[in-house]
């Protein structure tokens, strides 16, 4: 008997959440965002949803390029927040977007984990094979910013690991398994684990982050009122907290 | 054999029909796969040199974790099945965890202990300057953790059901332990040690959460067949679907020798 009931409760506990998880009363909004918004669109969900308490926003977070390929591949989704214009044209070309809005900016630096155990002094420095550096891989727009970073400032970096997002990233600094690595100032801003080095003037690389509704949105409304209130001076000023530029 | 055959014919409908709805499960995806091939550039594809380095990487990282599992694994599996210590139900249950912890979960607890800023890793990275993450030494450690799981339980399993009557013959015999492990136990329990390989070694090749959360992700040193896939989906969906054609068709292929080999005389 005792043996029958074990066998039953895992059952009975995922009825339980099933019967308990779903409000199907609410309108749902799902939105796609690129990684380096993780904090930032946290923040914004919280306060569109208490603006909009009938909305009940759900964040896809990932690298811009996985969340493309998700959106292409028929992903249910409202909007796409990109950390790439690239990314986002693509859609738009494949009719799979809206017109984009810039909606922020970031700017690149490299951390360190606090203390700088490696000893970074400047950019020169990642192509140093002592230091364990990592970089986004060159899918994501992390990884191509940080390469043009690179490429401008004439170091051939020596890597270690390219790591799938930024988040990713900045994990593995913080936790001290890499001696630094190319990140938004943004993520920088989001955690107390790193130091910061600023690049030099001259290979600042410009980066816009657009969002646009999806074509085969499931709640264009809904959607076009989550973007004016990114746009908003209420979505733009937890921006500026989170690191983004205008 | 004959009875095996009238089994055969009379297979009672709802058997067959639940059965071949198992079988779709997992014949369809290989379909929908087979149907975005570029056949065309397959051959192209397959031989770039970030295949042609994930398929040598994957082979002799998962090769090394299932002979490790084997090593350290087979004695593992003794111990839980023949020793009666204390906390044995509880380091069964750890030893098991691996298989329904989420790998990435699995990867960033190898970091905490055996990173360099790990638990047992910052001693020995202090003292030897040895670093386990970002080599491909962290591949194989990450694939071990996964892997060996299933070998163990297979294992554990059979052992628990020899016929003790061999074994205490042996030892009334004169027999020391040791050595009725490896002439009486062993060979017994010789089909599922084989499949329980089989199964690490499988898991390994497979592996992609823990290795690229432990190990990272470089080309040619770090960077297995599942990550070359998951890097290649972002970029160049025809290249991730040649890669996953390969990690397919070399796992079918080991499959399908080892099953012919190995199990159907063996069991």
């Amino acid at each position: 008997m005792i043996r029958r009931a074990a066998w039953c409760a895992p059952l009975l506990v995922a009825l339980l959440l099933s019967c308990c998880a779903g409000r199907d009363d609410d309108e749902t909004l799902l939105v796609m965002a690129a990684a380096s918004l993780t904090d930032a669109f946290g923040e914004i969900e919280v306060a569109f949803e208490a603006a909009n308490p009938d909305i009940d926003v759900q964040l896809n977070l990932a690298g811009s390029g996985a969340l493309r390929e998700q959106i292409v591949q028929g992903a249910p989704a409202d909007i796409f927040a990109s950390a790439n214009a690239q990314i986002m044209q693509a859609l738009v070309v494949a009719d799979l977007a809206l017109v984009p809005m810039g909606f922020a900016s970031n700017e690149l630096r490299i951390a360190v984990p606090t203390g700088n155990p490696g000893g970074v002094t400047s950019i020169d420095d990642l192509a140093n094979s002592e230091l364990l550096i990592g970089l986004c891989g060159a899918q994501a727009p992390c990884g191509q910013f940080a390469r043009q970073a690179l490429e401008q400032a004439g170091v051939d970096a020596s890597v270690d690991t390219n790591e799938g997002d930024v988040r990713a990233l900045l994990g593995k600094i913080e936790a001290g398994e890499l001696d630094a690595g190319v990140v938004y100032a943004s993520d920088i801003a989001a955690s107390d684990e790193v130091d910061e080095i600023e690049l030099p003037r001259t290979t600042q690389v410009d980066i816009a982050y657009p969002i646009a509704i999806l074509t085969e949105s499931p709640n264009p409304h809904g959607a076009a009122s989550f973007v004016s209130f990114v746009l908003s001076p209420e979505g733009q000023a937890i921006l500026r907290i989170h690191g983004f530029g205008p | 054999m004959t009875t095996g055959r009238k089994i055969r014919q009379r297979a009672p409908w709802p058997l067959l029909l639940l059965g071949s709805v198992g079988a779709a499960v997992f014949v369809l995806p290989l379909i929908g796969l087979a149907t975005r091939t570029p056949w065309s550039r397959l051959g192209e594809l397959v031989t770039s040199d970030v295949v042609v380095d994930a398929l040598k990487l994957s082979l002799l990282t998962s090769v090394l974790a299932a002979a490790i599992s084997l090593v350290l694994g087979v004695p593992l599996a003794w111990l839980l099945a023949r020793v009666d210590f204390p906390g044995r139900p509880i380091v069964r249950a750890i030893v098991t965890l691996p298989m329904v912890l989420p790998p990435v979960v699995g990867g960033a607890a190898l970091l905490f202990a055996l990173g360099r800023r790990g638990v047992i890793g910052e001693p020995i990275n202090d003292a030897t300057g040895f670093l386990l993450p970002f080599s491909v030494w962290g591949v194989v450690v990450a694939n071990v953790f996964v892997a060996m799981p299933f070998l163990v339980v297979t294992v554990e399993g059979a052992l628990r059901n020899v016929d003790g009557r061999h074994e205490a013959a042996a030892a009334t015999l004169g027999a020391s332990r040791l050595t009725v492990f490896r002439r009486i136990t062993l060979p017994m329990i010789g089909p599922s040690v084989r499949a329980g390989l089989v199964l690490a070694w499988a898991r390994a090749l497979g592996e992609f959460g823990a290795t690229v959360t432990f190990a990272g992700n470089l080309q040619g040193r770090t960077q297995t067949l599942p990550l070359a896939v998951f890097v290649a989906l972002e970029q160049d969906r025809d290249t991730a679907v040649a890669i996953s054609l390969v990690l397919v068709a070399v796992s079918l292929t080991v499959l399908l020798l080892l099953r012919d080999r190995w199990w159907s005389n063996g069991s």
